[in-house]
């Protein structure tokens, strides 16, 4: 298979207008992968689809990551003139990235064997009613996991057949893997807590001063029916 | 034998001469303990086990509970086998409303006791007790079939003690006893009462 920065040159030269970055992921996975631009999005599926050296035509894997806003650190070295002298000097510099939901396509082909490819679409910011282009008319295993993806992370895709909660109630509100996501507060009946559980669970116990952090199980109130 | 009435001894001297005697209360839970007809249905891998000890080798009739109905009218038991999500809780508690008097629940497994390995997800049910009362609980992950048939014992040695009068009679023969409990509702962001408050009441943990 062709390199992703070949795939890229070619999509764009085929497609006027479209955009496509390389994302490296440096470390053991080693798993590059495109971002796309939304406005071109169904027309760049569409070429990785039917393109006759790619054919990518089995969407394996589709998820999403909430990034949320981050501060990027970089330290670059300057030459500066210091006390009439010619130094190195490091440099940081802040800058602010503001979080944003992503949707992650795992793509293979079946015809020529090869694969994966990863492709990537961010949205606009993390607001509640972020949008993204459904892929589901180019590859329809993406069906439902752009549905547990609107159900988890609340992006809408546009052009979707069928866009309903998947797994959670269509009531829910919230979309769970979010990481500002708070869930709801059962920790009344925690046994052996630790961590995050334990500190949910402190907000349900009776302060004891005269036993100074011993723990004691007391007896409940007791069952009220008979069965 | 209902409130020692007769002597053990003089019973045991009549059944050796061919005369067998017993009251109407010890023969109406000898013919419901041996007579269990499960609810058909599983909700995930305690349900596999289950199967298991419907099946010929563990074999659940030995005890007279292999008929599983697919109907809650006809069902005495629900064998609660698997984890409980939030969106199936009221679909079960609807299940044990529509069963008929009396009726018995078996929690099988962490899940259905307590949540078990997934207690901390934001989609699943920190137990069934929250909603329904519960008879039997077996621990596990998942419960062996032998635990699930030491569970079925256990509930028939529960029915056998039951009582047809009294004060402390069956909950079945008690018409102040409640036979349905409020379904949850699906609410914004949890089930609606998360807990019906009264079938559970957690231990009081206290601690500083």
């Amino acid at each position: 298979m062709e390199s992703l920065e070949q795939i890229k040159d070619r999509a764009e030269t085929a497609i006027p207008g479209a955009k496509i970055d390389i994302v490296p992921n440096p470390g053991p996975a080693n798993q590059p992968s495109l971002l796309i631009d939304n406005e071109h999005a169904p027309a760049i599926a569409k070429f990785l689809r039917d393109d006759a050296a790619l054919r990518l035509d089995f969407c394996s894997n589709v998820t999403g990551v909430d990034w949320l806003d981050r501060v990027a650190k970089k330290t670059v070295k300057v030459k500066k003139v210091v006390d009439g002298e010619e130094k190195e000097v490091n440099q940081t510099t802040e800058e602010k990235i503001p979080g944003y939901l992503e949707a992650v396509y795992h793509l293979y082909s079946i015809t020529h064997k090869h694969g994966a490819v990863i492709i990537r679409m961010r949205t606009e910011d993390r607001a509640a009613g972020a949008r993204l282009p459904s892929l589901t008319p180019i590859w329809r295993s993406a069906e439902f996991q752009e549905r547990e993806i609107y159900d988890l992370y609340g992006i809408r895709f546009d052009g979707h057949p069928d866009l309903r909660r998947i797994l959670m109630w269509d009531e829910f509100e919230d979309h769970p893997m979010r990481k500002d996501y708070v869930q709801p507060d059962d920790f009344e009946w925690e046994p052996t807590p630790h961590d995050d559980v334990l500190a949910r669970a402190k907000q349900h116990y009776t302060p004891r001063p005269e036993l100074d952090g011993a723990e004691k199980i007391t007896a409940g109130s007791g069952d009220t029916l008979k069965r | 034998m209902s409130e020692g009435q007769m002597d053990e001894a003089l019973r045991r001297e009549l059944q050796r001469q061919g005369v067998w005697v017993t009251s109407m209360q010890e023969l109406y839970n000898w013919g419901r303990k041996n007579s269990i007809w499960p609810l058909q249905f599983g909700l995930a891998c305690c349900a596999i086990e289950m199967i298991a000890t419907a099946a010929s080798r563990y074999d659940i009739a030995r005890f007279g509970g292999e008929i599983f109905r697919p109907s809650p009218r006809q069902a005495d038991l629900m064998i609660v086998a698997g984890t409980v999500t939030k969106k199936m809780a009221p679909q079960i508690v609807r299940l044990y409303n529509q069963m008929a008097d009396p009726k018995y629940v078996i929690s099988m497994g962490a899940c259905a006791i307590s949540g078990g390995p997934f207690k901390q997800g934001y989609n699943v049910l920190k137990g069934i007790d929250r909603y329904i009362p519960v008879d039997v609980y077996i621990p596990g992950c998942p419960p062996r079939p032998e635990a699930l048939l030491h569970a079925f014992m256990e509930l028939q040695r529960k029915i056998d003690e039951q009582k047809l009068t009294g004060a402390d009679k069956a909950a079945h023969l008690d018409p102040q006893q409640p036979s349905e409990f409020p379904v949850p509702a699906f609410g914004r962001h949890d089930l609606e009462p998360p807990a019906n408050a009264d079938v559970f009441q957690p231990p009081k943990l206290e601690r500083v």
